[in-house]
């Protein structure tokens, strides 16, 4: 039934008119078009409100690296040694990073190079995520396509576009390896399912370079090497055992852990540690199941093969158990390392290794975030896993096992919400789906005149048959109702995740925007400013040392060496710089000596009131120093377990270096009217020790603000 | 236990008579793939006798044998006209993703032979 309206258009243009399976596939690719575009224009908030700039603190590492590869070339950069960073230490970088990201933006930077369009690299970072989170959409379509139907992928691309879960981190400017990593991770999956769907070879060989971008983008492509292997265990059992199963999963297995070995940072994990064992299980597995099933196939009686069963099991079983007892307990196997077994084990950080503790990413999922990263998908959740049992097929066992596992870890650290955000989509926009089409097909049907049902009635059932007829018009209301509730809050959902964006997920971090008292907005560029001013004024070969949060920022911006940065992969050397941080200025001086310092960098926001200052992760210091240093210890900073910085803190506490450094000359300083001078705005109290005097280091710059505040080592006295 | 050899005589009496019948291209994927499980196990004893330094290409060495015998039996899955699910895949097809598999396994171990 074309549509009428056309009839009035001229002949020529007539002809124009579409079939309908026409008009669908260009409904389809226009609404996939938009959906493109839409990914990644609502990820520019931060660009076009302040400037196109990396944010936080792990991007300026990989700025520094690609900027690096791209001016270096590929060989320089794979065995590149850096001696600016971890002093006296250096740091192997080449070895010790997942390259997907860098090596993308380079080649990206030299695509458009080729053809003529002259943009900087830094360009090409800041808008690598918002690119890739637009093919992300691409992949959700296709993905959905796969396990549900073609509805189902254009809501799950839809949905993906905005979700504020993913949103968060892949922004314009948050230059991360989730950036790229989820692309690599749906990627995978979606190649994966289609690989198990139709026991190809070919697709299977793609999950495996799928899963070998993957390993090359993100330290977590350990979920997708758990994951799959569970998945194959879970078909086993549930007797879905078929060839294509072992085809998809064993090519996969064998090329994707030889393609993933290739990455130094990766190397043999893949058949030495306790987090990659599964896989190889379930290999082992794999090959027990298609040999069983071989040998009844060429047996063809039932009593001989119960027999062979037999023996056959046990033989496996016994080798299998042996080959894991003496694999773990000679050491050979390692055990799963801290940041994976903190997460099956969520007490585990807290106690023992406090660094992966005191990330805030790393803390557990309130309810809230939840809502403000999913919305709607909170409920859509559920009601999908309901769809996905009742239409079982191997996808949809997939997409089940994802969401659940996903969901679990997104509960235990709130940085995996980024991980279960596909899931989430994806199964809720099976539900959407789902309930819309039942709706809309409620809505199309016409009444049904009698005779339907009159072949089938009795005559106890002749009332009934009044009922249903007089039901249908209801039926058609509320199908139409439930329609426009459906389309509501599909809109507050899109509504949302716009403000989400807008006002949580878009704030470059290193520089703070407030709002002044007249309403006018106040930026804070203190951070760029001090590490501008380091780069200027300082000598070359200067040391740097200051907390482990800035560091990638100084080498990045400041271009000079630091003692500890971001990479965190020294517990001790940190552990060194919490302990100068919370010794006495002369305790501080001598280790300060030993390590060559000749600047220290702290951060304050008593006079801003910016809360993630040097004062309140000063706890965190002590706890890492005082985990590998015994002399710290934290009791001796605390009043009756309370943390205080006024004139009731421990004189331990008035006179550390830390506070020293954060509080010099602060006691002169009013803050705010009507409070005494040395009002420390973030903590709320007027500070303690206000006659500072320092007898080993001298100021050396504060910022605008006095954000960022820098100090100078003095050299030792000459002797007389 | 008499009845448990008898047993496992008449099984591989079974057995070798079953497998005598299947066709010769397959049994020619099946010799192909005894070899190369065969060759991986030597590369294991010597592993064993002289040790595993340069662990790197004797990991190359071992996957790229046991990668070829997956793949093989793979193809003799595809292949096999027993097989209901692959009906519909014509042999030609299946010939061509085990050499481009076995392509992208050898040239990866090439690079990681070291």
């Amino acid at each position: 039934m074309a549509s009428t309206a056309l009839d009035f258009l001229p002949a020529p243009l007539r002809s124009l008119r579409l079939k309908t399976k026409q008009q669908e596939l260009l409904l389809r690719v226009s609404a996939l078009a938009l959906i493109y575009v839409l990914a990644f224009a609502v990820r520019l908030f931060s660009v076009l409100r302040y400037e196109s700039m990396i944010h936080e603190f792990d991007p300026y590492f990989n700025y520094r690296t690609t900027l690096f590869l791209s001016e270096n070339g590929f060989s320089e950069f794979w065995n590149w040694f850096d001696s600016e960073s971890w002093y006296p230490l250096g740091r192997v970088v080449g070895g010790t990073l997942f390259p997907g990201l860098m090596v993308t933006a380079a080649l990206l930077h030299r695509l458009l190079r080729a053809l003529s369009l002259a943009v900087h690299i830094r360009e090409v970072c800041v808008l690598t995520a918002p690119f890739f989170a637009a093919n992300t959409t691409l992949v959700a379509y296709a993905f959905g396509r796969e396990i549900w139907d073609s509805g189902a992928g254009l809501v799950a691309a839809a949905l993906i576009a905005i979700v504020p879960g993913y949103i968060s981190r892949s922004v314009a400017g948050s230059y991360d390896n989730e950036g790229v990593a989820i692309f690599a991770l749906l990627l995978t999956f979606y190649l994966f399912v289609r690989a198990v769907n139709t026991g190809s070879l070919a697709w299977a060989l793609a999950s495996a370079f799928g899963y070998f971008y993957m390993v090359s983008a993100w330290g977590g492509y350990v979920f997708i090497i758990n994951l799959v292997p569970l998945y194959v265990l879970v078909l086993l059992v549930t007797g879905r055992y078929s060839q294509r199963l072992y085809v998809a999963y064993n090519c996969m297995y064998v090329l994707g852990m030889l393609l993933a070995m290739q990455i130094r940072f990766v190397g043999f994990q893949h058949v030495q540690s306790g987090e990659h064992m599964a896989a190889m299980g379930v290999f082992f597995l794999l090959q027990v199941f298609f040999f069983l099933d071989w040998v009844k196939y060429l047996l063809n009686d039932a009593r001989l093969f119960k027999s062979f069963l037999r023996i056959t099991l046990t033989c496996v079983i016994t080798v299998g158990t042996l080959a894991l007892v003496i694999g773990t307990a000679s050491g050979y196997i390692s055990p799963w390392t801290g940041r994976f077994y903190s997460l099956l084990d969520p007490t585990y950080a807290k106690d023992h290794i406090p660094i992966i503790a005191s990330v805030s990413e790393h803390q557990p999922t309130a309810w809230s975030s939840f809502m403000f990263d999913f919305h709607i998908l909170l409920f859509l959740f559920p009601a999908g896993l309901y769809f996905c049992f009742k239409r079982l097929s191997d996808a949809t066992i997939f997409i089940v096992m994802y969401g659940l596992t996903s969901m679990y870890f997104a509960g235990v650290m709130v940085r995996l919400i980024l991980v279960a955000a596909p899931a989430v989509c994806l199964i809720s926009a099976i539900a959407a789906s789902a309930t819309i089409k039942n709706l809309t097909t409620l809505i199309r049907t016409k009444s049904k005149s009698p005779q339907v049902t009159s072949g089938k009635t009795t005559g106890s059932k002749a009332a009934a048959k009044g009922a249903v007829d007089q039901s249908l018009p209801f039926q058609h209301n509320a199908a139409i109702a439930l329609l426009l509730g459906a389309f509501y809050l599909l809109s507050r959902y899109a509504i949302h995740c716009t403000w989400v964006t807008s006002e949580a997920y878009s704030s470059p971090s290193i520089v703070l925007a407030a709002r002044g008292h007249n309403g006018g907005r106040v930026i804070f560029d203190d951070y760029r400013e001090a590490y501008y001013w380091l780069r200027q004024n300082t000598p070359p070969d200067a040391k740097i040392m200051s907390w482990w949060d800035y560091g990638y920022q100084i080498t990045a911006m400041g271009n000079r060496t630091v003692i500890v940065d971001n990479n965190t992969w020294n517990n001790t050397h940190i552990a060194t710089v919490g302990r100068a941080m919370s010794s006495y200025e002369d305790e501080a001086y001598e280790i300060m000596q030993s390590l060559d310092v000749n600047y220290v960098l702290v951060v304050f926001g008593g006079v801003t009131g910016y809360s993630s200052d040097d004062i309140n992760k000063f706890l965190w210091m002590v706890r890492i120093g005082g985990g590998v240093f015994p002399v710290i210890k934290e009791p001796d900073y605390l009043v009756n377990g309370e943390y205080r910085v006024d004139k009731g803190a421990s004189p331990k506490m008035l006179n550390c270096l830390m506070y020293k450094l954060c509080y010099y000359r602060f006691g002169e300083l009013t803050t705010e009217y009507g409070k005494p001078p040395g009002y420390d705005r973030v903590r709320g109290v007027e500070i303690g020790n206000k006659d500072i005097k320092l007898e080993y280091l001298e100021e050396a710059y504060t910022t605008s603000n006095w954000i960022v505040r820098i100090y100078k080592v003095k050299p030792p006295k000459n002797r007389s | 236990m008499p009845r448990a050899t008898s047993d496992a005589k008449l099984l591989i009496q079974s057995l070798t008579k079953a497998y005598a019948a299947t066709p010769t291209n397959l049994k020619i994927i099946d010799l192909y793939v005894i070899c190369a499980v065969a060759t991986a196990l030597m590369q294991v004893a010597y592993m064993g006798l002289v040790g595993s330094f340069p662990f790197n290409s004797f990991l190359s060495g071992v996957l790229s044998c046991i990668g070829t015998a997956v793949l093989a039996v793979c193809l003799r899955i595809q292949v096999n006209k027993d097989n209901k699910e692959f009906k519909d895949l014509p042999p030609e097809r299946a010939f061509a993703d085990f050499i481009l598999c076995n392509l992208v396994l050898h040239l990866v171990m090439m690079n990681f032979l070291g």
